[in-house]
């Protein structure tokens, strides 16, 4: 069940971003609330990693501002938006596959306890056990704990990403192309791990070339073209046709 | 929301049983094939000498005296190795521990009485090791150095200054202390033996049980991915050289002391059979995977290689065969568990 807050989670006022001569981003705004799917689609340059950068603080914006429940941020770095809970997950998942789920959870921040009462060693007994319970709440039942990421398949690779994410309570996700490089039962299992992650409340923001899989989970569609918002509507009141001549402008 | 269609999928599946006994199995492989030599040495001495091998207490121990110095290599490259590293500098940085060692212990044995003069030495030693494993550090994580190349130059660089100190030739000490170090023993067991085992003990912890040694594996298998994470990758890999350099570094010492002289050559041969220890305990040299116990199997195996053929009166050059035999098996064995594991 999405519940609609009045209140924006995140919301971005008219952003500009240049490098050198070129405008990347001309004052686009977009809106995100909790429990919210939205689909950042656009042809290829029409801003949407510039887009999902500045939010996510690789890029500051020129001009305009980015407000997160209701405050005015300005991210410096990708972690100090992650500290704010606004979590990406890049295409390369960006997981250490030779490592267990829970370490990977985990890494950089691995919780410690002491052996015999002096000897501080890795709690590799609690990560497995927030694993376990993080996966469960994405309804994925692991039988290995102690198998490495790299054995398993694409799609679950994504659900170990998203797992991170939301363990450490990110608010909004951000996923770039998220289902580009699974086979389409993978791509399944995505969506429906997107729709599992909106009734929890998050607001993900996923950018798609992929008008199925856009039309079976997104609650809203903003278009991007060259740098502009090229138009915003919500699925109910859209077809793929309307979406794609947004896109390329016809 | 249908659960079907949902990710609720169970991550290796049975069918793959019977892979993963084999991954298993390869996983010890080096254990394997050290009991395999144990075996075949066995076998040729009772039937020839009709004398046992392995339970004879003077070949357990000279195996073990011969393993201590290209494991403690070992132990550094495992790490840097994981790492998706290599430390090419660590058999010079050796030589050149041992050569400052058996300087420094003859100096402050001038003015102080053996023990002391003796801990000045092995201080000495263990310092200057850190010199070099600080430039590689410094070259590979700041100046974007490659390791293979980085390391070499300081190869180059470890190796003349150990001799310009040496003055080209082996530097003698005279010490008891030192001697008694190097071939002592307690309770029956060689010191270094014992100093060694202590060392590996400590590398294992540090490996299997510690943050530094979880960011080592991650960073082996995917730089991006620790750096996300917010793992200080540069820091991590300066401390990576130092350590490797820190075991040269004590190998370097324990040389000295066993040999009551500093040489400059003194790891010049064990560079490959620490490397090969690494690679045959089950290492990739693509980083990401290995661990401190293979390493130690894996010195073993060319310790027992290296020993058992002298004793049954082979060739001493058919060891070099013979290890590169089982290096080429080892890392074949690697990329079938790879093909086998689907990883990558």
């Amino acid at each position: 069940m999405s519940v609609q807050s009045s209140e924006p989670v995140l919301d971005v006022r008219s952003v500009y971003k240049r490098f050198g001569g070129v405008e990347a981003l001309k004052g686009v705004s977009m809106a995100l609330y909790p429990g919210e799917v939205v689909a950042l689609a656009g042809d290829n340059g029409a801003g949407k990693s510039t887009l999902i950068k500045t939010i996510s603080g690789v890029h500051s914006p020129d001009e305009g501002e980015i407000r997160f429940a209701g405050e005015a941020v300005t991210f410096e770095t990708p972690e100090a938006a992650r500290a704010h809970g606004i979590e990406t997950i890049y295409q390369d998942l960006a997981l250490a596959d030779n490592l267990s789920i829970g370490a990977n959870i985990f890494l950089g921040r691995e919780p410690m306890k002491r052996l015999f009462g002096f000897l501080p060693v890795i709690d590799r007994g609690a990560m497995a056990t927030a694993a376990k319970e993080t996966m469960a709440r994405l309804d994925f039942h692991v039988s290995r704990l102690d198998a490495p990421v790299g054995r398993f398949s694409g799609g679950q690779r994504q659900a170990v990403a998203i797992g991170r994410a939301i363990y450490w309570n990110a608010r909004v996700l951000i996923m770039d192309e998220p289902t580009a490089a699974l086979g389409v039962p993978e791509q399944r299992k995505v969506v429906s791990l997107i729709q599992n992650l909106k009734t929890q409340g998050r607001a993900i923001i996923f950018i798609s070339h992929n008008l199925q899989d856009i039309f079976a989970v997104a609650d809203r569609i903003v278009v991007l073209r060259r740098g502009s918002l090229a138009g915003e509507r919500k699925i109910a009141d859209t077809n793929p046709d309307e979406i794609v001549k947004l896109m390329v402008g016809g | 929301m249908s659960a079907h269609t949902s990710t609720k999928s169970v991550a290796d599946p049975k069918q793959s049983r019977s892979k993963q006994l084999i991954v298993r199995i390869a996983d010890m492989r080096a254990w394997l094939f050290l009991v395999l030599l144990l075996v075949f040495f066995e076998t040729w001495s009772r039937i020839s000498y009709g004398q046992t091998f392995v339970f004879a207490a003077y070949n357990a121990q000279s195996i073990a005296i011969f393993a201590v110095a290209p494991l403690l290599l070992a132990l550094g490259s495992t790490f840097v190795i994981i790492s998706g590293g290599i430390d090419l500098s660590v058999g010079f940085i050796m030589g050149l521990s041992a050569v400052v060692a058996a300087h420094a212990t003859n100096m402050a044995g001038v003015s102080l009485s053996p023990f002391p003069a003796m801990l000045v030495g092995i201080i000495a030693g263990l310092v200057i090791s850190l010199g070099p494993g600080a430039v590689n550090g410094w070259l590979i994580s700041k100046l974007k150095v490659p390791p293979f190349i980085g390391t070499l130059g300081m190869f180059g660089v470890a190796r003349g200054v150990a001799f310009l100190l040496a003055g080209g030739t082996t530097v003698p000490v005279s010490n008891s202390w030192f001697a008694a170090l190097g071939n002592g023993r307690f309770l029956g067991i060689p010191i270094i033996v014992i100093i060694a085992v202590l060392f590996v003990l400590l590398m294992h912890y540090v490996l299997s049980q510690t943050r530094f040694g979880q960011h080592t594996y991650a960073i082996g298998a995917s730089e991006q991915a620790a750096l996300r994470a917010g793992i200080n990758v540069g820091r991590h890999t300066r401390r990576l050289y130092l350590l490797s350099a820190f075991c040269a570094g004590l190998g370097g010492v324990l040389y000295a002391a066993r040999f009551t002289a500093g040489a400059a050559q003194a790891g010049e041969p064990l560079l490959l059979d620490s490397i090969a220890a690494v690679v045959i305990g089950g290492a990739s040299l693509f980083g990401g995977s290995g661990t401190i116990l293979g390493t130690v199997a894996g010195a073993l195996v060319i310790a027992v290689i290296q020993y058992g053929l002298v004793f049954i009166n082979v060739e001493p050059f058919w060891q070099f065969v013979a290890v590169g035999v089982v290096i080429i098996i080892s890392v074949l064995v690697d990329q079938t568990q790879r093909k086998l594991g689907g990883d990558r």
